[in-house]
């Protein structure tokens, strides 16, 4: 058979395939449905939220910072509660990351405040020494892209029926709507904040990157 | 073999990506030595504010080595390789040179987009999947005119019966093809809501099941551009370049066949002690372990070919190219079914060994075969003899103890990590907090730096002594048949 296979590309490749496309389908098929279920009380992000995520994925957070606590005692004692499938039910992409350079983030949310990490941005050997973070000043003076967050959220909702709007789950709406519910959430942050640029920025109606990313680490709990 | 002279190849098409495999190998492991001393010496990070940054720049390092690098490399040895076993000549076909010639160019196009999208943060964060998806589309024709390209060789072709090369880069073709779509199933966000940034796209999975696409094509990219064209170019240059025929038909057959099976349930090792299905995890792990027959296969036939003729391993660098090659494919696909195991693997992961484990494969197995099958090409392509043995042996040397220095140095740094992390007291608390198990590397880390550099100084001798062969070495007359003349 092989020796026929090997004169006859066409089912040379045929065959290549099949043997290559199964494991795909038997691993990942089965369990799709369940794994897509999100636990009781995971919310979707806020439009803040998912512009603070944005911000983490350009500048690669994930590349040094996992979203993964694995069930040992030395991680739970570390990090917090191991990490269930349902918690990233609204997690588009994953961000778990594959090389922990930095600590786990997974529930930052719980251990760390504003204040903490607007100093730690700014200058992380300042607030841990020893530490290898990149400063991140420029997040200081570049503004939050609400309206590719409010897009993010708007076809998330729209394709993949992603709760917005209903009972107990954060507003969506129009996007004026949405922007002034940003600006909402992103006062009580600023309010917590000592930076005086992003402070009479936010005076003059405009969110720096800084503020969404807080939002969004904030909320990893 | 029989002699080839009657057909005059044309190697247009395969001298164009050789020339990418250089400006590219050197790109993007420059930048991996950048960013491997940024983690040494933090301050490196800001001289370019969101640009110069470690996570900015990884996703360049990695996927510039595996798109630009390992890809052009795959494409120069197949627009090499492919004439010569399928006996036609590229100027033979009009139509399959015009579709080699827009596949470069179009590819040097979307390296280019990539490359610049990439510093912007346009991302998707899905590692060596990071493209949007303007990008992925311009991939994704890059790929089809390979495989018209692929095809349409074999269609016109004069030997009936494929050799074994082939067969790995058809794999290659499909497997990509297959995983490359749908890990980068994505919707842009600009199209639905008519707002935003339009680079912008969404991930057609969420959460674990994202997580379970991604690394089923995480580490099947790894077998499809890092291991199958890699063996498709050891099992054509090594019998070429030492004139002695493959040890075993069976034994290729067997790992070829064996290698496609196997390989696809492994992704879910990534996954281990994380939230996707434990039935899927337990999976993953024993194929992992049973991936070493097929790896060993391909490994020690390829070993066996040189039965009796060590020696040559003395006056031919360009075998020990090959030889060292084909012998970190063995530590490495040794190596990850260890690591894969999931009590090891709850010690390694999220630390340096596997950075460590990638880099012996990649520098030792990937990196050798590509210089090496060059420098094969080089004599044949461009009629003169390699200008410098000195400088290949040179090279090979000091690569090796490069590679030698990179993954001890990353073993030691990932294991020391991995116990730091879950040491206790005698009390039962956390013996260390994070930052100290970070301090720990720094020796490691720079060490792994120097001898990241110690292989990119071994690819500029290799693009210099390239680059001589081509414009100023001694022409040769006739074909060399075997070993490659070096002066």
């Amino acid at each position: 058979m092989f020796h026929w296979l090997e004169k006859n590309p066409f089912f040379f490749a045929v065959g290549v395939f099949l043997v290559i496309a199964y494991a795909g389908i038997v691993t990942i098929l089965p369990d799709f449905m369940e794994s897509a279920r999100p636990l009781k009380g995971t919310k979707p992000y806020t439009v803040l939220q998912l512009a603070g995520r944005q911000v983490y994925i350009r500048n690669g957070c994930n590349t040094c910072h996992s979203q993964l606590i694995r069930p040992f005692k030395s991680e739970t004692d570390r990090y917090g509660k191991y990490s269930l499938s349902g918690e990233y039910a609204y997690d588009r992409p994953f961000l778990w990351g594959s090389r922990r350079i930095g600590p786990d983030l997974h529930r930052v949310g719980n251990y760390r405040t504003t204040d903490w990490h607007e100093n730690h941005m700014l200058n992380p050997q300042a607030v841990v020494p020893g530490s290898i973070m990149p400063k991140y000043g420029f997040m200081f003076k570049k503004s939050a892209d609400l309206k590719t967050a409010y897009a993010e959220a708007y076809t998330v909702k729209k394709v993949f029926d992603v709760p917005y709007n209903q009972p107990g789950m954060p507003k969506l709406g129009t996007y004026d709507q949405a922007k002034k519910a940003a600006f909402i959430q992103a006062g009580k942050i600023v309010a917590g904040m000592k930076n005086q640029g992003v402070k009479d920025a936010y005076k003059n109606g405009d969110i720096k990157e800084i503020v969404a990313l807080i939002a969004y680490l904030n909320g990893l709990k | 073999m029989q002699s080839s002279n009657a057909i005059n190849y044309d190697y247009t098409v395969a001298k164009y990506f050789t020339v990418s495999a250089i400006v590219l190998g050197i790109v993007g492991m420059s930048v991996g030595v950048i960013i491997a001393f940024q983690l040494a010496f933090p301050e490196l990070n800001n001289f370019f504010g969101e640009y110069g940054t470690f996570g900015r720049l990884r996703p360049i390092h990695t996927d510039g080595v595996a798109f630009g690098f390992t890809v052009s490399g795959i494409m120069a040895t197949w627009y090499y390789i492919g004439q010569r076993v399928l006996k036609v000549s590229m100027a033979e076909s009009k139509f399959l040179m015009f579709i080699g010639k827009l596949q470069f160019w179009l590819y040097i196009i979307v390296v280019a987009v990539a490359v610049v999208s990439l510093l912007m943060g346009e991302t998707s964060s899905k590692e060596y999947a990071e493209f949007e998806w303007p990008v992925d589309i311009g991939i994704v024709i890059v790929w089809v005119l390979w495989g018209v390209s692929i095809f349409g060789l074999i269609g016109i072709r004069r030997e009936k019966v494929l050799y074994i090369s082939v067969w790995y880069y058809i794999a290659t073709f499909l497997g990509v093809a297959m995983l490359y779509v749908f890990n980068n199933m994505e919707v842009p966000t600009y199209f639905v809501s008519g707002m935003g940034d339009w680079f912008h796209s969404v991930s057609m999975y969420a959460g674990s099941n994202d997580a379970m696409v991604q690394w089923w094509y995480g580490h099947n990219a790894v077998a499809f551009v890092f291991t199958v064209p890699i063996i498709a170019m050891i099992y054509y240059f090594l019998p070429k370049e030492s004139g002695q025929p493959i040890f075993s038909y069976k034994l290729s057959l067997l790992s070829f066949w064996g290698l496609m099976f196997v390989y696809l349930w492994a992704g879910g090792h990534h996954l281990l002690y994380s939230t996707v299905p434990d039935w899927v995890q337990t999976m993953a792990s024993i194929f992992s372990i049973i991936l070493i027959l097929p790896s060993w296969g391909s490994a020690i036939n390829i070993l066996l070919t040189m039965k009796g003729e060590w020696g040559q391993l003395k006056d031919n660098p360009l075998i020990k190219f090959y030889v060292l090659a084909s012998t970190f494919y063995m530590l490495s696909t040794l190596e990850g079914p260890i690591q894969a195991i999931k009590s090891v693997n709850a010690l390694a992961h999220f630390t340096d060994w596997i950075p460590g484990h990638v880099h012996d494969g990649t520098l030792g197995w990937v990196g050798f075969m590509i210089i090496g099958g060059i420098f094969h090409m080089a004599p044949r392509m461009f009629k003169r003899e390699i200008f410098s043995k000195k400088l290949v042996e040179a090279q090979f040397w000091l690569q090796t103890t490069g590679i030698v220095m990179y993954f001890t140095s990353m073993w030691i740094a990932g294991i020391t990590q991995g116990m730091m992390w879950r040491a206790t007291d005698q009390y039962g608390n956390l013996a260390y907090s994070f930052i100290d198990t970070v301090e720990v590397l720094h020796p490691y880390w720079t060490l792994r730096a120097v001898g990241g550099s110690f292989y990119l100084i071994g690819v500029f001798m290799w693009a210099y002594n390239i680059y001589k062969t081509a414009t100023s070495s001694k022409a040769i007359e006739k074909e060399p048949q075997y070993a490659s003349p070096m002066a």
